[in-house]
């Protein structure tokens, strides 16, 4: 496998990097970078780890790294986390700046002790935080239960000041979505599993409306609604198939929520390299970030709606001869 | 009536699912099969996810029907708590 990595891939012009990840020998994995500068998504950095850890050390080619940025890979743990020596030179007074490591968790209780131990590194206020921990509990809870992942879900994330936003970025090298999906729908594509993971009231788990007493289908629906309501960026990947939902427009005065993920401003992109698991990436604009609690009402409206649509949508119709 | 203090056993992010499913199995079923009444107390949570209410209450809504929310009570919740259980109550009885 080859993966490269640009000078540039945000979830804006992700397109590019995800075209040109080389999937073919599992057995190998070659890192290679823009040799002037890189600057890249938590999502990048989440898939290259991800990838990395099916990888037995010894068998990941890391080209030397060249760009004036390659500190910030060091700082960020992806070598750490691969058990690479990539010989970049840290000095510990540098500006720790505000990002949660690349870390690997495997299981739920990890999970509860990490979102406690992440806040503080973010440096935020409650109220800010509390869509960010959301975000990262359903995330990776996802992983936990629809992946079937050996390695669990790698996730880091970043505060960039000039935008005042966080980027979070989570990978897994499990099932992925239609393989999970068509466990009790039936799809054609990997860009229709993604569609009905995305549509609310729909899981996995069960073909009836609303879940199991476990998964209620609601996930992957209420972390697309964070990011439309702040007017941001999310972006999901998996099989050949990347669903991107595009910034709302400033001049509409309030984002309307959908159920059909096909609605909102999107694009789609199909026949990409094959992702063996999901990647999810998400910008949420802290300034923009609605009150929470406005957040909830706005979708506990529309997925109770998705909800009585979709039973609607199963009722058999009477046979009149 | 049972009382069951969430804080100690979630924390003040109440999302782990698999304390919620345990919660639910261990305290809150043997004391709705005795005719009891529950009141889950959430002071000190200061906020939740959709999944984990969704894991602690919606198969009770579920197995007892709907006149189960007249014998579970749930106390000392902010806004943000409320808003995610009403989420859940709603979307089950929806779904039922």
């Amino acid at each position: 496998m080859n993966i490269y990595l640009p000078n540039s891939a945000f979830l804006g012009n992700i397109d590019p990097f995800l075209r040109s990840f080389d999937a073919k020998d599992p057995e190998i994995l070659e890192i290679s970078a823009n040799k002037k500068w890189i600057s890249i998504h938590p999502v990048v950095l989440a898939m290259v780890a991800a990838l990395g850890l099916t990888i037995k050390p010894e068998n990941i080619i890391l080209e030397k790294l060249e760009a004036k940025s390659k500190h910030y890979l060091e700082r960020i743990g992806l070598f750490k986390l691969l058990g690479l020596k990539s010989g970049i030179k840290i000095t510990e007074h540098e500006a720790a700046g505000r990002f949660i490591p690349l870390s690997k968790i495997k299981d739920s209780d990890e999970l509860s002790r990490f979102i406690v131990d992440m806040i503080p590194l973010l440096h935020l206020e409650p109220k800010q935080a509390e869509p960010i921990k959301y975000t990262v509990s359903e995330l990776v809870r996802n992983v936990f239960e629809h992946a079937c992942s050996k390695e669990g879900a790698i996730l880091c994330a970043q505060f960039y000041k000039k935008s005042n936003t966080i980027r979070i970025g989570i990978a897994d090298t499990g099932i992925g979505i239609r393989q999970s999906i068509n466990v009790s729908h039936k799809t054609a594509s990997d860009i229709e599993a993604i569609k009905l993971a995305l549509t609310p009231g729909i899981t996995g788990t069960t073909s009836r409306i609303g879940g199991t007493e476990f998964n209620a289908g609601a996930g992957l629906f209420f972390i697309k609604s964070i990011a439309k309501v702040s007017r941001n960026f999310f972006v999901i990947y998996s099989g050949n198939a990347m669903y991107k939902l595009l910034k709302a427009s400033a001049k509409t005065e309030r984002a309307r929520l959908y159920i059909d993920p096909f609605r909102d401003r999107h694009s789609t992109c199909e026949n990409l390299p094959h992702w063996q698991g999901t990647a999810v990436g998400i910008d949420i604009a802290l300034e923009k970030t609605k009150e929470f609690s406005e957040l909830l009402d706005f979708m506990r409206k529309i997925y109770v709606r998705a909800i009585s649509e979709q039973k609607k949508a199963k009722y058999k119709k009477a046979k009149f001869i | 009536m049972m009382e069951i203090r969430l804080l100690p056993i979630v924390g003040s992010f109440a999302e782990n699912k698999d304390s919620a499913k345990k919660i639910r199995l261990d305290q809150i079923v043997p004391a709705l099969d005795r005719n009891d009444e529950v009141t889950l107390n959430f002071e000190g949570v200061d906020s939740t996810t959709q999944s984990f209410i969704h894991a602690l209450i919606s198969d009770l809504i579920r197995k007892y029907g709907n006149d189960v929310l007249d014998r579970i009570y749930f106390k000392s919740c902010n806004k943000i708590v409320q808003q995610i259980i009403n989420i859940v109550v709603d979307c089950v009885q929806e779904a039922e």
